[in-house]
């Protein structure tokens, strides 16, 4: 028994090891760099590049397109899971296939699909100019944009969670005269609540780091349709290191911040499946 | 007639579960649906439910049809073959449940849940959670939650599927007390025969989406009226040339029979006292101890059968040859089952008495 034993627990540590080097040198190294770099120049540089007008400003905007889209996603993403789970309807294959596109798809087309809808080119450029609503390169854009790279992400969450719990609860409920929405507030919502929060916060990370998609529609103009992303960029691209570095530093704490949030979700998830 | 269905057909992607499905149900029943898995019982249920709705036909419960009504309007109770407990909410909140949507006054609502638990016995386990119960406990909660406004009628699917054999049987009679003692009319399906036979007042058998029968337990045990009744009932085996036993004639138009275990004696060779004439002998296969008795596959001639034994007679070894007298067997074609009973043993009678 003894050297079979022993030869498991090398395995396990040479695994363990690999596994450690991996994530130092893809990930820790790296975020670690993002943080002496925005240093390197003192504490000064670092401070005046964060509170710079143009880096607040982008930093608020990215704030507004993220929680928009958060917002309009969790909607979404609750009532697709919803009625896909449900209920029973021609076509719930071809919605729940429509549903995954973004997750195939590059966001550059993303962004360049938005373009050629609403842009100057587009489609629906006439209406839009007749109406005076401006939504390439501004605001509206950069979130319709992030929606449509993040919009999987609840669902994705929330159908597996659904299917599994089957529809019998709610058809006991409804046969008892329940209606709706209070079928869903008392029983399908406490089993996805957790489940759903886990989506939110995957769906804010992707939204606050998105680039692709945002930087084709939002035309980069400074203060106004600048993401955090964008901005950071921009300074790297003007060789402003350190400021960038010091901008990074911001979408770093936010994704730390998002990953303790993850992992407290996750383990509550589980204590949960376990106990049900 | 409380309960109606007339000429109820459904079908599910060219499946069809229900065929002209017709039968009534007096107040105050408690009625089981009989049938094989894919029978089409549990679709009559969730039509008369309103979870499903017929394609054609009438579904009338006292005395309106209810066909355009939604299910939460019928006054019905479900109890779910899965129970479909409420898991995130307690015991009481369960019972609760159906009270709080009717509105009711929250003094009523607490009087009525109390009155529950103590009815299904599970007093001091209010605030406990579906999954902190056991499954027997499960099935009285759903069935509490059931009860809980006051339906006028209660359907049950499969109430006893998830439960272990051992508390399966008290669960059945409790189920069977407790719904006299409401007075609810209730309906509940099943597969199995002897729960049917056990807890039902009247039966009723489906066989590929039709009734096939309707009648008490016993009638229906006794008085099987159609060749699928007749082969469902009981441990039926049939027998394909009946002519060949002694006691038993070629009847024109029924070419098999069929023989259960009651309609058979068994016995040791030589030791039958009355009708060795009308006996025959066969060999033993095989023997199966059940606990209560002994379970014998015996071979007549080719054709095999199944007797029971009683554990106190004299014991019978496989490979030995006994006396079997068969009293009576259901012939059966395609559409009609008649009773024939041994002749020899009529005419001994006439002789003797």
């Amino acid at each position: 028994m003894k050297p079979k034993a022993v030869k498991k627990s090398a395995t396990k540590y040479i695994l363990i090891a690999l596994a450690v080097l991996f994530i130092a040198v893809m990930l820790a190294v790296p975020l670690a760099t993002v943080l002496v770099y925005a240093l390197r120049q003192g504490w000064d540089t670092f401070a005046a590049a964060i509170v710079d007008p143009y880096a607040i400003k982008a930093l608020k905007l990215t704030l507004t397109a993220a929680g928009t889209t958060v917002v309009l996603n969790t909607f979404f993403g609750v009532f697709a899971s919803w009625a896909i789970t449900k209920f029973r309807f021609r076509g719930k294959q071809i919605l729940t296939t429509l549903i995954d596109i973004p997750f195939a798809i590059s966001p550059v087309i993303a962004g360049l699909v938005f373009i050629y809808v609403f842009g100057r080119i587009g489609w629906a450029y006439p209406f839009l100019q007749a109406h005076d609503i401006k939504i390439v390169f501004a605001v509206p854009g950069i979130i319709l944009a992030t929606i449509f790279v993040t919009f999987p992400f609840i669902s994705r969450e929330l159908i597996p969670l659904m299917q599994s719990s089957g529809t019998d609860e709610e058809e006991a409920a409804a046969l008892m005269g329940a209606g709706g929405l209070r079928i869903y507030r008392k029983i399908t919502f406490p089993h996805v609540k957790w489940g759903l929060l886990y989506g939110i916060i995957l769906c804010t990370a992707r939204a606050v780091g998105e680039f692709g998609a945002v930087s084709v529609v939002s035309g980069h103009l400074r203060g106004k349709t600048n993401t955090l992303p964008l901005h950071i960029e921009i300074l790297f691209s003007e060789f402003h290191l350190t400021a960038s570095f010091a901008v990074s530093s911001i979408l770093v704490a936010m994704t730390v911040v998002i990953l303790v949030l993850r992992n407290i979700v996750e383990y509550r998830v589980k204590r949960e499946e376990r106990s049900h | 007639m409380y309960v109606e269905l007339k000429n109820i057909n459904k079908t599910f992607n060219g499946f069809q579960a229900s065929r002209d499905v017709s039968f009534g149900i007096e107040q105050g029943q408690l009625v089981g649906l009989l049938g094989p898995s894919g029978s089409g019982k549990t679709t009559i249920l969730r039509m008369i439910a309103g979870l499903e709705y017929p394609d054609s036909g009438d579904i009338i419960i006292n005395g309106v049809r209810v066909n355009d009504i939604p299910a939460s309007k019928r006054g019905i109770g479900f109890v779910f073959q899965s129970y479909a407990l409420f898991r995130y909410m307690t015991v009481y909140d369960n019972i609760a449940f159906g009270l709080e949507v009717q509105r009711s006054r929250k003094a009523d609502i607490r009087a009525r849940v109390a009155e529950l638990i103590k009815l299904i016995g599970l007093e001091g386990m209010e605030k406990r959670y579906p999954h902190q119960l056991s499954g027997g406990q499960r099935q009285r909660v759903a069935f509490a939650r059931a009860l809980a406004p006051n339906p006028q009628l209660l359907l049950l699917d499969e109430p006893f599927a998830a439960i272990d054999a051992k508390v399966r049987r008290e669960l059945r009679a409790w189920l069977r007390e407790t719904i006299n003692k409401v007075g609810i009319t209730s309906i509940f399906v099943t597969h199995d025969q002897d729960e049917a036979i056990e807890v039902a007042d009247e039966i009723i058998i489906t066989n590929a989406g039709q009734v096939e029968q309707k009648g008490s337990p016993v009638e229906i045990y006794k008085h099987p009226a159609t060749p699928f009744s007749a082969q469902f009932i009981g441990q039926s085996r049939t027998v394909e040339n009946y002519a060949a036993l002694n006691g038993f004639e070629h009847v024109a138009g029924f070419d098999r029979a069929i023989v259960r275990p009651e309609f058979i004696d068994v016995e040791k060779r030589g030791k039958r006292l009355m009708f060795e004439s009308a006996a025959e002998t066969g060999v033993v296969e095989s023997i199966f101890f059940r606990g209560n008795l002994s379970e014998l596959t015996i071979n007549l001639g080719g054709t095999r059968i199944i007797a029971n034994r009683a554990l106190e007679a004299e014991e019978v070894a496989v490979g030995e040859e006994v006396s079997v007298l068969i009293y009576r067997l259901y012939l059966y074609n395609d559409s009609a089952v008649r009773l024939a009973e041994n002749v020899l043993i009529r005419d001994v009678n006439t002789v003797f008495i």
